[in-house]
């Protein structure tokens, strides 16, 4: 399924943990210290460097571009790394996050409450994400990096849903089902 | 005596950094593919094709596997027989600065771990050294991503503890990491040592050959026993449910201390990269 950005009500509403999405338009990179500086603006009461109302953010630190690219390899970097900032930005009106690996109960808790969507990308097929990518500029902290935040432009990038509005986890769901081992 | 010349270690490890972010191994390639053969998800079938897509296209363009091309762990062994003219160590670091500048590499080091701040070369790297009987100097670079080596741990058992209770911690460590490590994973395992013994082990044993058997008859049937029960779990690809969790399981181990059983677990990413070469 083809999904645009800003994420509105009624594709939050259509999607299920376990759908596969392409995502087109704008999304932002940020992770661990972007993540902290942009938690420590909104507690001051302060303006985030992108309005977070219906956007999504994509845990990423990008390779460099080699001469002539938008940008090197791209792939998902760990969620729950993002954990403790994660719940503050949802309440802000973030409405999606890429990444991979499971969020802590606090966050899918945050995901129900403030009607958001996590995502995961393949981890390490991040040349092959990377072609998805068509627009990149650092629009804050330019200081961090690779960890800078990226307003990046996406066309067809593949993800799949992993915690929906309505509280499903696909993690859970799909090791269940090929769990052969109790120990 | 055969005298060798820093630079030729510098651009050396320079090279190898640069090929082992951008061409996976055969082994971990003939893996995957087998991989994508025999898992039974559909999800995860399609992981294992999109993974084996990534790698054509980073080996073609000449670009990362991966966005995290890693902290540059290095293994040196140096023969008795050479004389290296200069200083090693930096010869080596500056090899890892050229290589991640010139191949476009990410840089993922920063200078103390708790002020945080980008080094913005990637230097510096972790070194172990060996000496060897042997005329030869010899380079093995592993860069080794945050995601998989996060998961990692080093436990003290006790002797009572004995097979079972490795079992028992490595199937708790592999179902704990989940889909952090970046499924399908390779475990490397250092048992017995001491506590920086059991890591290392670990860390060495994640660069044997995927397809190769351990020596000791009894260690090679707990290497595959475990991989079973690995691969029981159900974690699957990127953790989203699978037959294939890990593509390897290797042990590696050394005599220890009568009051201890020493565990290293060193969880490995498909991303599973080195490189060698002998100057
Ligand atoms: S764990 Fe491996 S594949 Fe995953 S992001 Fe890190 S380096 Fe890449």
């Amino acid at each position: 399924m083809e999904i645009k950005t800003p994420l509105k009500d009624d594709v939050l509403e259509r999607l299920r943990a376990g759908d596969r999405v392409f995502i087109c338009g704008i999304i932002y990179t940020a992770r661990d210290a972007a993540h902290a500086r942009l938690f420590e603006l909104l507690e001051k009461g302060e303006e985030t460097p992108f309005p977070l109302e219906g956007q999504v953010i994509y845990y990423t630190g990008p390779a460099p571009a080699k001469a002539g690219w938008v940008i090197g390899s791209a792939g998902p970097t760990t969620s729950y790394r993002m954990d403790p900032y994660t719940p503050m930005l949802l309440k802000h009106g973030l409405k999606g996050m890429i990444g991979k690996g499971a969020r802590s109960e606090e966050v899918k808790e945050a995901i129900r409450k403030y009607r958001a969507v996590y995502f995961a990308a393949v981890g390490g097929a991040a040349a092959l994400i990377s072609r998805s990518i068509k627009k990149a500029e650092i629009i804050a902290y330019p200081d961090l990096g690779t960890e800078a935040v990226r307003k990046i432009e996406v066309v067809n990038f593949p993800a799949i849903v992993i915690n929906d509005i309505y509280g499903n986890d696909l993690y859970e769901e799909g090791v269940r089902a090929y769990q052969r081992l109790e120990f | 005596m055969r005298k060798i010349d820093c630079n030729a270690i510098s651009e050396a490890v320079a090279r190898l950094v640069i090929e082992a972010n951008v061409f996976l191994p055969d082994d971990v390639l003939k893996a995957l593919e087998r991989g994508e053969r025999e898992e039974e998800s559909a999800v995860g079938k399609d992981i294992f094709r999109q993974i084996i897509k990534n790698n054509e296209i980073a080996a073609s363009e000449g670009m990362p596997v991966c966005q995290d091309t890693g902290m540059a762990v290095i293994f040196v062994e140096i023969g008795n027989e050479v004389y290296i003219e200069g200083d090693l160590e930096k010869a080596i670091n500056d090899g890892v600065r050229m290589g991640y500048r010139d191949g476009c590499l990410r840089k993922s080091i920063v200078n103390d771990p708790i002020k945080r701040v980008n080094t913005g070369d990637n230097t510096p790297a972790v070194i172990h050294y060996r000496f060897v009987r042997a005329d030869h100097l010899k380079i093995t670079v592993a860069p080794k991503g945050g995601g998989s080596e996060n998961m990692s741990l080093v436990k003290m058992l006790k002797p009572a503890d004995g097979k079972e209770g490795v079992r028992r911690l490595v199937l708790e460590t592999v179902r704990a990491a989940g889909a952090n490590p970046c499924p399908p994973i390779i475990v490397g395992i250092g048992l017995g040592g001491n506590f920086e013994k059991a890591a290392l082990l670990a860390k060495e044993a994640l660069l044997r050959p995927l397809d190769d058997r351990n020596p000791d008859p009894d260690i090679a049937a707990f290497e595959e026993s475990l991989l079973e029960d690995i691969n029981k779990l159900g974690i699957g690809p990127q953790g989203l449910g699978g037959r294939i969790t890990a593509l390897a399981c290797k042990i590696n181990t050394y005599p220890c201390h009568i009051a201890s059983l020493p565990v290293g677990i060193n969880i490995n990413c498909h991303v599973a990269r080195h490189k060698s070469i002998e100057l």
